[in-house]
């Protein structure tokens, strides 16, 4: 991995709406239960607008821009050896139906650790209005050779 | 499983210690296909052993987002509201093994860490652990209930 990746930027990515039938979808594959990812009425009850997404839901949005860095010829980051090390989300908000996501990630921290390199990836997700959403931060670790 | 609405818990009674939740999860290789599906995740370790071993794995393992999403699910249910969740980090420390025949149980215990009285939010220390070991480290979500 390239070490001079640290503090780079990269552009915005492509906005992302947020379906009420793919909240229904990621929710079902979390196992949640909780009504007002479900229910229309229980959501509104609640105060949302719309389905409220699982907490986790905004991986989707992140993903996004990892793949941006993924693909980037000089981050020169092997797919096949990256490992997920951990995963942060930082709300202002929380990701609701009918949201227009866009993800902007900047390379916070590259590290070496013995034959592996890490590097974390700070994703700032805004919504239509360009307000703040979430924050999605991951680190992923490149296994060396060993 | 039992759908309830929950009131917000009541931040004044909560003590340091408190487990507030216990869950348990009986993970398939369905479960990982349907996670694929909905995340959009579809690396093949989660779905083709011959692929998992070539990498140097025992066998298809669970997506660590699918972990981290089911492991917030508790207090998801226990706060009332997804969108009570401020915050939520894990690291990935123990990948778990999904046998084809017989899939994986994961547990998952909540326990209050830390109280801010000042930002009425409660920190949720979770612990996830599958054949008797944990598989997340320093799982923690900060729950606002003012």
């Amino acid at each position: 991995m390239n070490p001079a990746l640290q503090g780079r930027a990269f552009p915005p990515t492509a906005p992302y709406l947020v379906g009420r039938e793919k909240v229904r979808e990621f929710a079902r594959a979390v196992f949640a239960t909780d009504p007002a990812s479900f229910d229309l009425d229980a959501a509104r009850a609640a105060g949302h607008a719309d389905l409220v997404a699982p907490p986790t839901f905004s991986i989707v949005v992140q993903q996004l821009s990892l793949d941006q860095l993924l693909a980037d010829p000089e981050a020169d980051i092997d797919f096949s050896r990256v490992v997920h090390g951990d995963q942060r989300f930082t709300f202002t908000r929380p990701v609701i139906a009918g949201d227009e996501l866009t993800g902007t990630l900047t390379v916070t921290a590259v590290k070496s650790l013995g034959a592996h390199s890490m590097v974390t990836a700070e994703t700032v997700i805004v919504d239509a209005a360009g307000e703040h959403v979430v924050t999605s931060t991951s680190t992923l670790v490149v296994r060396g050779d060993e | 499983m039992t759908q309830q609405t929950s009131a917000t818990p009541d931040f004044d009674t909560l003590t340091v210690g408190d487990v507030i939740a216990e869950r348990s999860y009986e993970l398939s290789r369905d479960s990982l296909v349907r996670y694929a599906g909905a995340s959009g995740d579809f690396n093949s370790i989660h779905y083709r052993d011959d692929i998992a071993t070539s990498v140097g794995l025992p066998g298809v393992i669970a997506h660590g987002m699918l972990t981290m999403g089911l492991s917030v699910q508790p207090v998801v249910d226990w706060a009332g509201d997804p969108a009570r969740v401020a915050d939520y980090q894990v690291r990935f420390t123990r990948p778990i093994l999904v046998d084809p025949f017989t899939g994986a149980t994961v547990s998952v215990t909540a326990k209050i860490g830390q109280l801010d009285a000042e930002a009425r939010v409660a920190r949720v220390d979770l612990t996830t652990t599958f054949n008797g070991e944990t598989v997340l480290g320093k799982a923690q979500v900060r729950v606002t209930l003012a």
